[in-house]
């Protein structure tokens, strides 16, 4: 029914159809131009960003195959893919039980940890970084990948449990009823019955978390010395005295595209479940 | 199930608070603890983790801040020497020295962060809105354009500002080539204090759309389409049902992404940071990146970088508070 009254709705003259399509392609050209950008430059030989009409005439692999082969560079992903990933299990998991916790449960302190989920945003990175320095040199954490997981959870878990919690919200409470009536545990519940039905809202503050982790810049390049990560790493190829932009292009594509396309496979659950925790949070 | 729970828990506990009139702190701890230890176990490692790598380095940077903490100053470890910290306690030193304006151009850096937080977010939410409503009808390639859009968003923070420092280049960025096309003179982009401010604001809003855009999507098809038959029977042109349907219905998606898009663009510090690099003469720096420069470049002051951050903080509690209040006065 909706589908008929959306045509009526949406039926429109060949003139403002044609300025939508051209408004939305105009839109979508700067969106994607810099990524398409930097793959063509990557594509040059590394000298190429100055002479960007050139690329077409002199197109190689070699910034790839210095960046891949010469370099730190499939260290760091292996870095940035532990980091990032032991962040995204971590946060989600414990996000997860605490916004089921506050989403079903009425217990003293629930309306204050709301509060410090969404305070906890606004903590600038200059206030955290110096005692968090000095924390995690005192637990002989730094330059470890379990510091920096930890650190990276304070950024991703009040962000995800306060999505969850709205996305927990919208799930409807008699299917805890009958998990209780089964004889299931609390816990029992929000695992088998809850967690399976919110995975759209898990998918979103599972690729939240990892993209946090994968981009993430103030903390890794000070608390990683020799275990740098993609975003640590890179600027590397810049701070040498002449500048290896081809590096540069190279490496920014190879840690675009992978985490681009996931992205872009999952961006339909992102919808669902951004919307349910950004309303009703 | 929070009634039956209710129920459940008071019942048994009635007669026993009547008997006993004073049963004691002791006893309600127990008993809060048998009614919620469940919830409190879900929410702990939560409040550990946040505890430990939050609050506490929170504490520690509200103690710094009254202190003259630098790099030189601070305990040290050279070789097997250990050196005790001989830095000590000033007061409110720090603090007057930022508020009077002596210390780091406060009130410039302030103003500019302000105008740079403002127009990111205005910018962000206008085209957002935009872009949300035109995606929001069915329409050819209409997946096509949604993943165009949503790009940015998938691309890491710090690559797609080295991508716009390479088109941003004076002399062979292709960002002047394409301005020159639409008629607009070329300017050195990462030279001069305004072309890098309005430079930042290109490249965070270039990173912010997607966001903003998503979630007033989601919100548009929450809004039902009941509304807009009926506004539509009582005649109400396009322009009527956006303001009269849309932009009401969109109410709680835009009172939480302002905010939230609000704290992070006041924080942001990657775009600035990265795309200015060391070229910045400081014009161009917003508070956070002003104070993280204060940690971590030329001698580290620690306790002048910890009182901006207890700033910054203040600055978003105070602004936050404010704004969740009108909301709630609004909605009721």
């Amino acid at each position: 029914m909706s589908a008929t009254t959306q045509r009526g709705r949406g039926q429109r003259g060949t003139g403002a159809s044609l300025a939508l399509h051209a408004t939305l392609l105009a839109a979508s050209a700067v969106a994607v131009f810099p990524v398409l950008w930097i793959v063509f430059i990557s594509l040059g030989p590394d000298s190429a960003w100055q002479q960007p009409g050139q690329v077409i005439h002199h197109l190689g692999l070699s910034n790839y195959r210095f960046v891949l082969l010469h370099s730190g560079f499939p260290h760091w992903m292996l870095n940035s893919v532990i980091v990032a990933g032991a962040t995204m299990v971590l946060g989600v998991f414990i996000a997860a039980s605490a916004g089921y916790a506050i989403s079903r449960m009425r217990f003293p302190g629930h309306r204050q940890l709301m509060w410090v989920f969404l305070v906890t945003q606004m903590f600038p990175v200059a206030v955290l970084i110096v005692p968090l320095y000095n924390l995690m040199a005192r637990l002989d954490l730094l330059d470890s990948y379990l510091g920096l997981v930890l650190v990276y959870c304070t950024i991703a878990v009040p962000f995800c449990a306060w999505m969850l919690k709205g996305y927990f919200d919208t799930i409807p409470r008699e299917i805890d009823e009958a998990g209780r009536m089964d004889g299931l545990s609390p816990f029992g519940t929000f695992w088998r019955l809850i967690l399976p039905l919110a995975r759209p809202g898990l998918a979103v503050t599972a690729f939240y978390s990892f993209l946090t982790a994968w981009g993430e810049v103030a903390y890794s390049s000070q608390f990683m010395k020799t275990h740098y990560t993609l975003a640590a790493g890179l600027p590397t190829y810049a701070s040498s005295i002449r500048a290896n932009w081809g590096a540069m292009t190279a490496g920014s594509v190879l840690i675009a595209i992978p985490a681009a396309v996931v992205f872009l496979l999952v961006q339909r659950h992102l919808v669902t479940g951004l919307t349910a925790g950004g309303t009703k949070g | 199930m929070t009634t039956a729970t209710v129920e459940r828990a008071e019942r048994p506990g009635r007669p026993a608070r009547s008997k006993e009139p004073g049963p004691g702190l002791l006893k309600s701890i127990a008993r809060a603890w048998d009614r919620h230890w469940y919830a409190w176990a879900m929410v702990a490692p939560v409040v550990i983790v946040l505890g430990v790598l939050v609050l506490y380095p929170l504490g520690y940077g509200v103690y710094l801040s009254f202190t003259n903490a630098t790099a030189q100053n601070v305990a040290t470890d050279i070789g097997p020497v250990h050196v005790p910290a001989s830095y000590h306690f000033v007061g409110l030193h720090n603090y007057w020295q930022i508020l009077s304006g002596q210390d780091g151009d406060f009130y410039p850096r302030l103003e500019w962060t302000v105008i740079w937080t403002v127009a990111c977010v205005g910018i962000t939410y206008s085209i957002g809105l935009g872009m949300a409503v035109l995606l929001n009808r069915p329409m050819r390639f209409r997946l096509a354009y949604r993943l165009a859009l949503i790009l940015p968003w998938a691309v890491p923070a710090f690559v797609g500002v080295f991508a716009w420092r390479l088109m941003f280049n004076s002399q062979y960025g292709v960002f002047n080539d394409v301005i020159n096309v639409v008629g607009l003179p070329s300017q050195d982009w990462l030279g001069t204090p305004f072309a890098q401010k309005v430079a930042v604001i290109i490249v965070n809003v270039w990173c912010g759309v997607p966001f903003m855009m998503v979630a007033i999507l989601g919100g548009l098809q929450s809004i039902p389409n009941e509304l807009y038959e009926a506004a539509e029977m009582d005649g109400a042109s396009p322009l009527q049902r956006f303001t009269n349907v849309t932009v009401p219905g969109l109410r709680p998606v835009t009172s939480t992404v302002v905010l939230l898009s609000t704290v992070w663009t006041f924080n942001m510090f990657p775009i600035i940071y990265l795309l200015l690099g060391s070229n910045t003469s400081g014009d161009t720096d917003i508070l956070v990146t002003f104070a993280y420069e204060k940690a971590f470049v030329g001698i580290s002051d620690y306790a002048g970088a910890a009182s901006y951050g207890i700033v910054i903080l203040l600055i978003l509690v105070a602004f936050s508070t404010f704004y969740r209040s009108r909301i709630k006065t609004e909605q009721s």
